[in-house]
């Protein structure tokens, strides 16, 4: 192994978040190797979604670092962090609705390509021919995940389960290092949420680190490589699927209740 | 220009050409030539104001201000400084520019009915300025005296000339709007209008592009605002009030808050209206209009062109099945 | 008049037209505390109050204080009607519709009135009659007086209602988490149809007494709700007595301006502060202080 690839893809700090008197987040401290899927786990108001917010930028940490690639970013502004390379999708889906499929998925573009506005007005070559590589990308993520058919609906009418899907297609237009994934089979019905599992093994297969919150346990402990507990705003435990499994405390506070 | 706004502008160009054609020889519309260069004036104000409410999702209660801006700058630098009217109209535009930027910087970080506050309270200091500072702008009864357009020898004479020179601008205007709107630029503005923090996750630097859009779209007023002084060669604050920055929300949201077209046949529709066929209402003009644009914001927020041509589309599909 | 008389002259007149800012600004901030939304009409129901109340004084020969509380009446209606039939339609659409809704609605209401009454100023007489009282050489009219207890009155009144009472903690309690307030048994929807009945009524009360000393005619609204909402933002949206702070500052600076700087530029006194506020600080300013 050389250097490089040492260096987790991500790295946090002692994070802490705290809204008024709620502290969402607890010293938290965990990294994030290169190519894996890692799964954060944790009964509801944990704080996961705060720390996904916080990674991407969305809300900044009250104290803590945040590294990318070695780089420091709890700092930077939200689209500073996508150009970056970490893309994200939302839990209560955030798609631009009254837009359609592929227009969303061009926007997922947008840190990828760089006509500024004298190009655009002016509809100079090199932006037709960039306008060109953002239609074909859209086109080649949709079928990706398999939306192709819906190219041109608007994003709103699509049932959610494809909505979800075309989130994760707009994350990855932007061809991200890190994905980061909110309860992307939230509301999805069995036979979605294997096709799901699918989709993010092939994602991982490109190349790209998942990050990902998901209440579903059985998709977390078959396709994760690491899983992250999250218990009241406090890390209660990281390790192999095996291992939480296994862990006498994860087991109490949180598999516990479902058994 | 892409492809699918090629065959409409086209048709746009032929239509602006031939109407002084018809114009000229029917007497009944004579005067028409004249009310089509207020309108084009007044849809290059739409069409910016389309672009940053429609597209960015940001109300502007201050484009009356801007216009009256660019207005003044050139009026005061031709009255007062002897300047030709080009070399005004870029320093014009530069000084809203830069006035632009100073007020949306700040005001722009603010939502919804801070905005509109915000840019109410520009407009309105705006407009005091304009009554008060008499030695430069005449005060309320307005600057006179000021020069035709015209650059060295060459002089925009006949309202004919005027417009032709209108509506090249115009034209101008709307290629920009749509090559602007039919971009990466122009699908982050929709991408904000709906979810500003997905936008932002996206890589959409959302401050940035607001700001810049703002500007945009205040220089363009002043442009027009220019063009109206020189035309008119009298200006007056009272062509830049509240009231007419009302009037170009309600030129956008007739035409049809998200269409670049819908915003220029809006502003054409309602200067005809306010110049043709209202005049019997005189001062009741300003009721008719809030009355409009009450019953478009609640029934039609997205324009009551669409839902008309929607509507005459769906009749015709019907005849003809 | 020595210079100190006329200082206590420009404060007294400023304390007085400042009042009348800080019950617009207080219309603006029971809306705010309910439901969140800023009323651009909020400054014709000023104008509204001062006008219908002179047609009830004048063409309807009704004593005075009648058509003070008929044209509280009226107006209170009227803001009602717009909550029924426009607002609770429109808050489902965007905050732009809602905003357009609101600025189009101060038009039909300033139109109307124009329509109705014309373009020239009216007046009311005074509330008592009587020479101003003479106060270290500052002349204080009675009215000035009336205005500035009938605002006390009011303000402290809505004080105690919305700290003390039910109605007025569940009112509040609508804004902070509507769907709490609705299921802890809240009429949401009723307490917000309160809410524009309440502004528009206190608009209108502002509009009758500063009518007899300052006319009123039918497009005054505009600036006074632009002046009332600075000074309602000024004073931390949501926020009664700072509300009274910023509205007797604002009052001052505009009477000192126009007295020692131009008369031209007085409006501009609290627009300029609102920009400052709104540019320097929004949140910290704009925070609901409860
Ligand atoms: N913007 C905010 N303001 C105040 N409190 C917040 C905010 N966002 C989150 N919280 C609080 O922080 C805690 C953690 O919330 P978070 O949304 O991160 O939980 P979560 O683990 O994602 O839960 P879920 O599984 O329900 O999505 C909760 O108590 C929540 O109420
Ligand atoms: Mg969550």
């Amino acid at each position: 192994m050389n250097e490089a690839s040492e260096i987790p893809i991500l790295e946090i700090r002692e994070l802490g978040k705290s809204f008024g008197g709620v502290e969402a987040l607890h010293d938290i401290t965990f990294s994030v190797p290169s190519g894996v899927i890692q799964s954060i786990i944790g009964p509801n108001g944990a704080g996961k979604t705060t720390l996904l917010n916080c990674v991407s930028g969305i809300i900044k940490p009250s104290h803590g670092k945040i590294y990318f690639l070695g780089k420091p970013i709890e700092n930077l502004p939200p689209h500073r962090i996508a150009t970056l390379g970490i893309s994200r999708t939302f839990q209560h889906v955030a798609l631009f609705k009254r837009m359609t499929v592929i227009e969303n998925v061009a926007i997922g573009r947008h840190s990828k390509t760089r006509s500024g506005f004298l190009a655009c007005t002016l509809r100079l070559s090199s932006m037709r021919r960039e306008e060109r590589d953002i239609f074909t990308k859209a086109e080649e993520w949709l079928e990706f995940v398999g939306l192709s058919d819906e190219m041109w609906k608007e994003a709103g009418s699509l049932p959610l389960g494809k909505q979800k899907l075309l989130e994760v297609a707009r994350a990855l237009a932007a061809e991200p290092r890190l994905l980061l994934l909110d309860e992307p089979a939230g509301g999805l019905n069995t036979s979605e949420t294997e096709q799901f599992g699918d989709l993010i093994e092939r994602i991982r297969n490109l190349g790209i680190t998942i990050l990902l919150i998901e209440h579903d346990m059985n998709l977390v402990m078959e396709k994760s490589d690491y899983v992250v507990v999250l218990h009241y705003g406090k890390l209660l435990a990281t390790g192999t699927p095996r291992e939480i499994k296994r862990n006498p405390q994860v087991i109490e506070v949180y598999l516990g209740k479902e058994e | 220009m892409n492809r699918k706004n090629l065959p409409g502008f086209l048709v746009f160009l032929v239509c602006i050409g031939l109407f002084p054609v018809f114009a000229t020889r029917i007497s009944a519309i004579q005067h028409y030539l004249d009310v089509m260069i207020f309108g084009g004036i007044f849809g290059i104000v739409a069409i910016g104001l389309s672009l940053l409410m429609g597209y960015a999702g940001q109300i502007s209660l201050a484009h009356a201000a801007f216009m009256g801006i660019g207005a003044y700058s050139s009026g005061i630098l031709t009255t007062h400084f002897n300047f030709s009217p080009v070399p005004a109209l870029f320093l014009g535009l530069l000084i809203t520019a830069i006035i632009a930027f100073s007020v949306g910087v700040p005001s722009l970080r603010l939502k919804g009915h801070y905005l509109a506050m915000a840019t109410l309270g520009f407009g309105v200091i705006v407009h005091i300025i304009f009554s008060e500072e008499v030695n430069w702008t005449g005060g309320p009864s307005g600057l006179v005296g000021i020069p035709g357009f015209g650059l060295g020898d060459w002089k925009l004479k006949s309202t004919l000339q005027w417009y032709y020179f209108v509506w090249l601008w115009v034209a101008v205007s709307i290629l920009i709007a749509l090559n602007l709107v039919n971009s990466r630029i122009g699908r982050a503005f929709r991408a904000i209008h709906e979810d500003e923090k997905a936008a932002e996750a996206m890589g959409v630097p959302t401050a940035r592009y607001k700001v810049q859009i703002f500007v945009v779209s205040a220089a363009m007023a002043a442009f027009a605002g220019s063009l109206y002084a020189h035309y008119v060669e009298f200006i007056n604050p009272g062509s830049f009030d509240l009231v007419w920055s009302i009037r170009f929300i309600l030129m956008v949201m007739v035409g049809g808050i998200q269409s670049i077209w819908g915003s220029l046949l809006g502003s054409l529709f309602l200067t005809f209206l306010s110049n043709e066929w209202l005049q019997v209402f005189a001062e009741l003009e300003i009721l008719i209009y809030g009355i409009i644009l009450f019953i478009i914001s609640l029934f039609f927020p997205d324009g009551l062109f669409p839902v008309i041509f929607r509507f005459l589309a769906q009749q015709l599909e019907r005849r003809y099945e | 008049m020595s210079i100190m008389e006329e200082f206590l002259q420009y404060l007294i007149s400023g304390i007085t037209v400042g009042m009348i800012y800080v019950l617009v600004a207080l219309g603006y901030n029971i809306i705010y505390n309910v439901t969140e939304v800023i009323n651009f009409a909020q400054g014709e129901f000023v104008m509204l109050g001062g006008l219908c109340a002179v047609f009830y004084y004048e063409s309807l020969h009704l004593p005075l204080w009648v058509a003070f509380f008929m044209s509280i009446g009226t107006v209170g209606v009227i803001g009602l009607i717009f909550e029924k039939f426009a607002i609770r339609y429109a808050r489902s659409q965007s905050v732009l519709t809602l905003i357009i809704v609101t600025i189009a609605f101060s038009i039909i209401l300033k139109g109307s009135a124009m329509f109705i009454w014309g373009k020239d100023p009216y007046s009311l007489p005074a509330f008592s009659a009587g020479s101003p009282w003479m106060v270290a050489g500052a002349a204080v009219q009675r009215q000035s007086l009336w205005i500035m207890g009938i605002s006390l009155v009011i303000i402290s009144g809505l004080s105690i209602f919305f700290h003390n009472s039910f109605y007025g903690k569940a009112m509040c309690a609508c804004a902070d988490n509507p769907i709490a307030a609705k299921m802890m048994g809240i009429p949401v929807r009723r307490m917000i149809l309160l809410s524009f009945t309440l502004s528009a009524a206190l608009g209108a009360a502002g509009g009758v007494i500063i009518t007899p000393l300052s006319l009123m005619e039918y497009d005054r609204g505009a600036l006074l709700g632009l002046k009332g909402f600075s000074v309602a933002v000024l004073g931390g949206l949501g926020n009664f007595w700072g509300a009274l702070m910023a509205g007797i500052f604002i009052g001052i600076g505009e009477s000192f301006c126009a007295g020692y700087i131009s008369s031209g530029y007085k409006d501009a006194v609290a627009l300029v502060a609102l920009l400052i506020v709104l540019f320097v600080r929004p949140e910290g300013l704009l925070g609901k202080t409860k």
